[in-house]
């Protein structure tokens, strides 16, 4: 391994942007209701959807390794 | 009966002296100033020997050596060929193409004139 | 109420469909052509979700809210660190690692003790946990068939038996088709990955009829949640179980790659590196897809059976029976069946193996029967022992789900499991990047977290079942409050698992650490340390070949091939390793370092590592290295990876060096060419008119006879050809001057004007000569240049001089025109002559490139006029050029830059 491989750096450093926003205290942020939902239900699933987008962009990106 | 030169030369003082040297000698002469007129001359006068000089404009003499001797009824023409350039390898190109011999210029008019006449096999 | 028979019709055609993918997927495998692609290598990840994700997820959601999400979020997080999970597939691939515990037990010196130390941890883990299948199977066969029992009997048989059979069939045929474990199940994966797909669908399909079919959607479900006080509390985040979240969501970090079967699919079952790109995002895909509806699924239970004594963990199956949607129910018993099955096939797989190799093997080669039969093929009492030990896993599951019934025990194993898993975490991760971790702290680190688990964990657990005293929980072992296994050291308010977690993670990392930096590792664990953490460095068979010392015999190690693989398997991998030697006959293999660690890697594939290392020891006599010398070779091999480092960089700037050297060596060769043609150029002009000359005067020389006007003639000709000499010597020296630079300048202040008319002036007779007529448009005064004004003298008399020399005479015309703009002074210099085609007007100002091409119109030039202008001109800054076209005329001008800009 000469050089870091650039694809699991990045994906690794999206799974320490991960750990702060889906545990405590960040998680008791989102309060109240959107049409009814809960606030946290819907924050947790788009921090889970958005790191699974990113994930998938920085992984399929062309010649990556 | 006389044989007949083409002398074939774009530098009209060396085409002067040529066919002074070689009328006086005897020769018929007959004279063109480029590549497409020398091949034209050629065809009319029927040269036995063409003095054919390489650097001139429209074509070279390497050009018109190679389409002469595509030619099967001009088996015999003679061609030598002169150039001011004298290194080996534009020698080699010449005789390679055909040419029946070559001289550099400024040639020694004793050596042309012996040349021309070992070539055309007088005495 | 649904048919018994038809349910197990269905589920007999299920398990049909899953033998034929299996076989499907080995038929492709053997042929060569592998269906395991990136996607079906993701969705076997899917393993993951067991029945107790399928049913307990919405159990545990009636009472922790949104922190069942912690299993699925730590995979997820855990995924991302790809550099860890692609490092432990690189170090199994090269080292041919079946199991978790070969890989530690590898790791830390090929160690018999530790692998059975692991071993017996997964077993005591897992095995309730594959119990815990066997009840959800059960357990829903009974919702579906309302309480009957679950003595569903066929044939006298209970259905939960009859799956164990069914599915000991299923990985027997499937899971031990091969000896070599590392040889990879492909039928097995492919069946495992439709399995997650009928497990996503049929819960996806529940989630959609209860949110949709049975409530108006998520947003109705949640508003008449909030209209409930206890529902509301359940979906509001709590920062007081801020640590339990964390907690778990380490643990399922943990789990996805520790657990035997999750290991299994990753690491073992892998096919190829690049399909873990894959997996990273579709597999937390898969993930939150069957997660969306947990929530909605346990609301809509709460609310709807409001009331009603209903488990929740049946939710996925009573919703949709309450409301009449049988054939939905069906669908999603067979989603739970294929969760349920799914886990226990792969987990059975891979605990077979551990258990063969590492608890079976070990015994086995000390036994003295083994010894008697020493000349015995084994390889088939090697799978025996494999299929044996799959049967006795999925029989001791039974049994204790038989045993356990619906004990506390059972029910909440599968967070217990993954805390017994959490105990490789130190010894698998330390030894992957720290090379100072040894044996004895691995098995320390096991051990404490062990012991601690069992004690606060595993014991309370049976405790709560009732099958040992519930005294020591509460009062602590001893009657010592400062011991109970719940609060150890009054450390109370974290749920059991957290609680267990903490602890046992601070006992195990202490004890790895402490016990590591104590204890100095022997040859080979030293050697494997660092084959381990730098397998990315290394490539293998440098490390391998380096750290082998002894002599055996070929024959004695093919002999132990054919014994443990069998004598087809082991001549076809002996042909495979010779031919990548390069060698076309096996038995030609020398008995070298090489060799040995190839038949070692072969056994450690069959039989494990451990053992295998303890079987080459038998027929090889090692040199004992010891461990000074071992970390001498490892030091140096440290300085020849540092010094082949440096050599590459060397060879690197070396070959920019070359290339650079190439560079201008073509760039010198181009030059030599160009000067090469150069002098041939001017050769040939010096020698047209010396040729004149010379033929000339030798005529004259030896024929006094000539006639006089011939004579005169002649002599006229000889003295212009010797004068044309004189201005082609003096030009080609001026050139070389000024490209050399060394030409010398007189710059002054002058009138540009002014000079072009001198120009004229000195040209008329010229013009004249030719009755060329010369118009021009140049002002009174000015403009002022600062330049030599000699040099711009002989750059206009050499346009002026082209141009009459181009026109014809009697109607020839030139115009000079002088003008100022733009900083510039210009003077062009028009003629109506024949105009230059394009292609001549770019090659006009190169050296020796003359105008005119007949040989009536031959210009007496030298070809050197215009290039000697152009450096003129643009030694000053200025520029020359032409505008022209054929027929059309030419005009030649040149600029050069003003004194200072106009008023």
């Amino acid at each position: 391994m000469r050089r870091a491989n650039p694809v699991r750096q990045k994906l690794t450093a999206l799974g320490l942007l991960g750990m702060p926003l889906l545990t405590y205290p960040l998680l008791a942020l989102p309060e109240g209701h959107l049409a009814d939902i809960p606030a946290s239900y819907l924050y947790l699933f788009a921090v889970w959807a958005g790191l699974i987008a990113l994930a998938a962009l920085v992984a399929e990106q062309r010649g990556a390794k | 009966m006389a044989h007949k030169i083409l002398i074939v030369d774009d530098e009209p003082n060396i085409v002067i002296s040529l066919e002074f040297l070689l009328k006086k000698e005897g020769f018929e002469i007959a004279i063109a100033g480029d590549g497409d007129e020398a091949l034209a001359q050629v065809a009319a006068f029927n040269p036995d020997l063409v003095l054919l000089d390489v650097m001139m404009p429209k074509k070279s003499g390497y050009e018109v050596c190679e389409i002469l001797r595509l030619d099967p009824e001009r088996a015999k023409l003679l061609i030598l060929m002169l150039t001011a350039k004298g290194r080996d390898t534009e020698v080699a190109k010449g005789l390679a193409i055909g040419a029946d011999a070559y001289m550099t210029k400024p040639f020694s008019t004793k050596e042309l004139i012996a040349k021309v006449k070992s070539l055309l096999g007088v005495a | 109420m649904l048919s018994s028979w038809f349910v197990a019709l269905l589920s007999a055609a299920y398990f049909a469909l899953l033998f034929a993918v299996a076989r499907f997927g080995d038929a492709r495998a053997d042929s060569g052509r592998s269906i395991i692609s990136a996607n079906v290598y993701a969705l076997s990840l899917a393993v993951y979700c067991t029945s107790w994700t399928f049913f307990g997820s919405v159990g545990r959601a009636t009472t922790g809210g949104l922190s069942f999400l912690t299993t699925y979020l730590g995979p997820t997080l855990m995924l991302l660190a790809a550099g860890v999970i692609i490092k432990m597939i690189r170090i199994s691939k090269t080292y041919r690692i079946t199991s978790i515990a070969d890989f530690i037990a590898s790791r830390y010196g090929k160690s018999q003790s530790l692998a059975g130390l692991v071993t017996v941890i997964a077993v005591v883990g897992v095995v309730p946990y594959i119990a815990l299948q066997l009840k959800a199977i059960a357990a829903s066969l009974d919702v579906l068939f309302a309480g009957s029992g679950h003595a569903e009997f066929f044939w006298g048989l209970d259905s939960a038996f009859l799956i164990v059979i069914v599915l000991a069939l299923f990985t027997i045929l499937f899971g031990t088709r091969h000896l070599d474990a590392t040889e990879r199940h492909e039928g097995m994966v492919a069946a495992i990955a439709v399995e997650s797909v009928v497990k996503l669908v049929a819960f996806v399909a529940v989630g959609l009829f209860v949110t949709y079919g049975i409530f108006g959607g998520f947003s109705d479900l949640f508003a008449k949640a909030a209209a409930s006080p206890e529902l509301a509390q359940l979906l509001r985040p709590d920062p007081a179980r801020a640590g339990n979240w964390t907690a778990l969501l380490l643990l399922s970090a943990l789990a996805i790659i520790l657990l035997p079967r999750q290991f299994q699919i990753i690491v073992v079952e892998n096919v190829d590196e690049s399909h873990y790109r894959r997996a990273v995002w579709l597999f937390p895909l898969y993930l939150l897809l069957i997660n969306l509806f947990v929530l909605p699924l346990a609301i809509g239970g709460l609310l709807d059976f409001n009331g009603q004594n209903v488990n929740p963990d049946t939710f996925v199956l009573t919703l949709p029976l309450a409301h009449g949607a049988n054939a939905l129910a069906l669908l999603a018993f067979m989603g739970g069946l294929s969760a349920a099955t799914g886990m226990i096939i792969v987990e059975t797989i891979a605990l077979s193996t551990m258990v063969c190799n590492d608890l079976a093997m070990p015994w086995l080669l000390r036994s003295r029967w083994l010894r008697t039969v020493r000349r015995q093929d084994l390889s088939g009492l090697l799978i025996g022992i494999r299929r044996a030990a799959i049967a006795l896993i999925l029989v001791l599951g039974y049994i204790y789900f038989r045993a356990a019934g619906e004990a506390y025990a059972l029910v909440s194993i599968g967070l217990i499991s993954q805390a017994a898993v959490a105990q490789f975490a130190p010894a698998l991760f330390g030894g992957m990047y720290w090379k100072q971790g040894t044996q004895a702290g691995a098995v320390a680190g096991l051990s404490a977290g062990f012991a601690v688990w069992l004690y606060t964990l595993l014991l309370p657990s049976f405790a709560k079942s009732g099958w040992i005293g519930q005294e020591f929980v509460e009062r602590g072992l001893f009657g010592w409050s400062w011991l109970q296994p719940q609060a150890l050291f009054g450390l109370s308010g974290l749920d059991e698992i957290t609680h267990c977690l903490w602890w046992s993670l601070l006992a195990n990392i202490a004890a790895y650490l402490v016990v590591s930096l104590l204890t100095r590792p022997d040859a080979v664990a030293a050697s494997q340390a660092e084959r381990f953490v730098d397998i990315f460095r290394h490539s293998r068979v440098d490390a391998d070949t380096r750290l082998w010392r002894g002599k055996t015999s070929s024959a004695a190690l093919v002999g132990l091939l054919e014994r443990f693989l069998g004598a087809a398997r082991a001549n076809q991998q002996l042909a495979a390793h010779a031919q990548a030697r390069g060698l076309a006959d096996w038995r030609e293999l020398p008995a070298d370092a090489a060799f040995v660690h190839f038949a070692e890697a072969e056994l450690a594939g069959a039989i494990g590592s451990a053992s295998a290392r303890v079987m080459v020891a038998s027929v090889a006599q090692e040199d004992d290295l010891g461990l000074e010398e071992v970390l001498d070779i490892l030091d140096e091999a440290t300085q020849v990876r540092a010094y082949s480092r440096e050599l590459e960089m060397k060879q690197q700037a070396l070959e920019a060096a070359t290339a650079e050297l190439r560079s201008a060596n073509d760039r010198l060769r181009e030059l030599d060419k160009m000067k090469d043609d150069f002098i041939s150029t001017v050769t040939h002009e010096l020698r047209t008119p010396l040729t004149s000359i010379r033929a000339l005067s030798e005529m004259l020389h030896e024929d006094p006879e000539i006639e006089a006007a011939d004579r005169t003639r002649f002599l006229s000709i000889i003295v212009n050809e010797a004068e044309r000499l004189t201005r082609l010597i003096n030009q080609i020296l001026d050139m070389a001057k000024l490209e050399s630079g060394r030409a010398e300048w007189a710059t002054s202040e002058f009138d540009f004007g002014q000079l072009a008319r001198e120009a004229m002036d000195s040209l008329y007779q010229l013009f004249r000569e030719k009755n060329v007529a010369l118009d021009y448009d140049v002002p009174e005064h000015g403009p002022l240049v600062l330049a030599d004004r000699d040099r711009l003298m002989q750059v206009m008399i050499n346009l002026l001089s082209n141009a009459v020399k181009f026109v014809a005479g009697d109607d020839g015309r030139v115009v000079v025109k002088v003008s100022a703009a733009d900083g510039l002074a210009r003077m062009a210099v028009t003629d109506n002559g024949p105009g230059l085609t394009a292609e001549e007007c770019s090659v006009v100002f190169e050296k020796f490139r003359q105008g005119g091409n007949t040989m009536t119109d031959k210009p007496q030039g030298t070809g050197l006029g215009l290039p000697i202008s152009r450096q003129i001109v643009e030694y000053f800054g200025g520029n020359l050029g032409v505008e022209s076209q054929p027929g059309q005329g030419a005009s030649f001008f040149f600029t050069v830059p003003l004194l200072a800009p106009e008023q």
